[in-house]
């Protein structure tokens, strides 16, 4: 039992926790009370940190996916895979804390906000990732596939970004005028702890994902010999 | 035979094949003559309405009546065992990607001349201008290319056919929004110079999108 204790998995779980518990606390405690929005604006840190990580963790994905397709060994699919899984789970994040944040500010739970609009395509993007890998029959076929679809989806990002963007500023919203503000030393302070914090998260979310894959791998490798 | 010859092989074979039934050029065009209707219903298509929602209108058309001919188009290479005749002949990845893309290319052009004029007569709206079918035309070579690259590996799948748009249409997004603006504001009596922010995200996206469907078209492929 003793080789499946995982010491440095451990130290990344109780480093992230303490982290996220400092963001947080800097987030109620540290952070002043931002003067049009209110308390309500305490949300944007940790909306901006899960946006920050999903972008992230799709283009470890690309990358990842490029090096699978130039390699092609396993550990690259796997890769690929647990950042895709990891990265929905903070862009699901990223967009419900951007309605709620929408919903006092804007007085509506959704607007076509560039930000908001991208980080909703690139949530259905991954979701297809995923419908995609689920379709596949071959192990093989499956991480390449995959890895095509994850450098493709990653390349148009940009794209879709100012596609966006531009879009937004021919057709003003009026109501998204009321969201920009400045930000203080110590608002900037917490959001760099927040980001920080988050990124910690998601490499320790990303190891455990890796290593329940190697558990699989190893399973069904078992199963065979039998 | 050097590569021209033999992508434009395969451009010719998918042509003349499809010649024969023409079972998916007249499904794509039914598709797209129902999908104008239910739109002119859902809309209300008259006057001024018809003319602020002609691109959009148009494009949403052209994209789904799209997505039916890509699949359809890679599907026969599978069923009839085409495309591994391909494979084995002495055939470049790349042209096979190249000649696929054309014939799909080909195959939603026809069906854009056909639904422009129908479209411009039905709804009042004058899009039959150059600058209009050049749009038309660059907008429709970057959703074919990404189109025929996912079709490629979407027929692999258990979930076939279902599965493309939900593939596509997501990575399809910056030239789907890019060329409805393009066509709005040549239809409000813009020149292509004035949409040329537009204009040029959609070349980018055609040529980033051929250079990385180049680089893997034949990790799709290859068995």
């Amino acid at each position: 039992m003793n080789r499946h204790r995982d010491l440095p998995g451990l130290i990344l779980a109780l480093a992230s926790a303490v982290a996220v518990l400092t963001a947080l606390g800097m987030v109620f405690l540290y952070a002043p009370r931002e003067a049009t929005m209110g308390d309500v604006q305490r949300i944007f840190y940790f909306h901006v940190s899960s946006a920050w990580v999903g972008f992230f963790a799709f283009f470890v994905t690309f990358l990842a996916g490029i090096l699978y397709l130039i390699r092609g060994e396993r550990q690259w699919d796997i890769l690929a895979l647990s950042s895709v899984e990891v990265g929905l789970t903070f862009i699901t994040m990223a967009v419900i804390t951007g309605s709620l944040w929408a919903r006092p500010v804007w007085g509506t739970y959704w607007t076509w906000e560039p930000r908001l609009t991208i980080s909703a395509v690139q949530l259905l993007i991954y979701i297809a990732y995923g419908m995609l890998r689920r379709a596949v029959e071959g192990p093989e076929r499956q991480a390449r596939f995959a890895a095509v679809y994850g450098i493709v989806a990653f390349v148009t990002v940009p794209l879709s970004w100012f596609a966006i963007r531009w879009w937004r500023t021919i057709h003003p919203d009026i109501l998204t005028g009321g969201g920009e503000m400045t930000l203080t030393p110590r608002m900037v302070q917490t959001l760099l702890v927040s980001l920080a914090a988050f990124t910690l998260l998601y490499v320790t979310l990303l190891r455990q994902r890796i290593r329940l894959e190697r558990f699989a791998d190893a399973l069904a490798a078992l199963r065979m010999t039998q | 035979m050097d590569f021209l010859d033999k992508t434009w092989a395969i451009v010719v074979k998918d042509v003349a094949a499809e010649w024969h039934t023409r079972e998916m050029l007249s499904a794509m065009l039914v598709f797209a003559v129902l999908a104008l209707l239910v739109f002119s219903f859902a809309l209300d298509l008259r006057g001024a309405t018809a003319r602020a929602a002609a691109p959009g209108v148009l494009w949403a058309t052209v994209a789904f009546a799209g997505t039916l001919g890509l699949s359809r188009s890679l599907v026969r290479e599978q069923q009839t065992g085409c495309i591994d005749g391909l494979l084995l002949a002495p055939v470049d990845r790349t042209a096979i990607f190249f000649g696929k893309a054309l014939g799909n290319l080909f195959f939603m052009l026809i069906v854009e001349v056909i639904l422009l004029p129908l479209f411009a007569g039905l709804f009042n709206v004058p899009l039959l201008r150059p600058e209009v079918l050049l749009v038309t035309m660059l907008g429709t070579v970057g959703y074919a290319a990404v189109g025929t690259l996912l079709a490629a590996m979407a027929v692999n799948t258990r979930a076939r056919e279902v599965l493309l748009p939900v593939l596509l249409l997501p990575l399809a997004f910056p030239v789907l929004i890019a060329a409805v603006q393009t066509t709005g504001a040549l239809l409000e009596g813009g020149t292509l110079t004035e949409a040329g922010g537009w204009l040029r995200l959609i070349v980018v996206y055609d040529l980033v999108i051929l250079a990385v469907a180049t680089l893997t078209f034949g990790y799709v492929l290859e068995e």
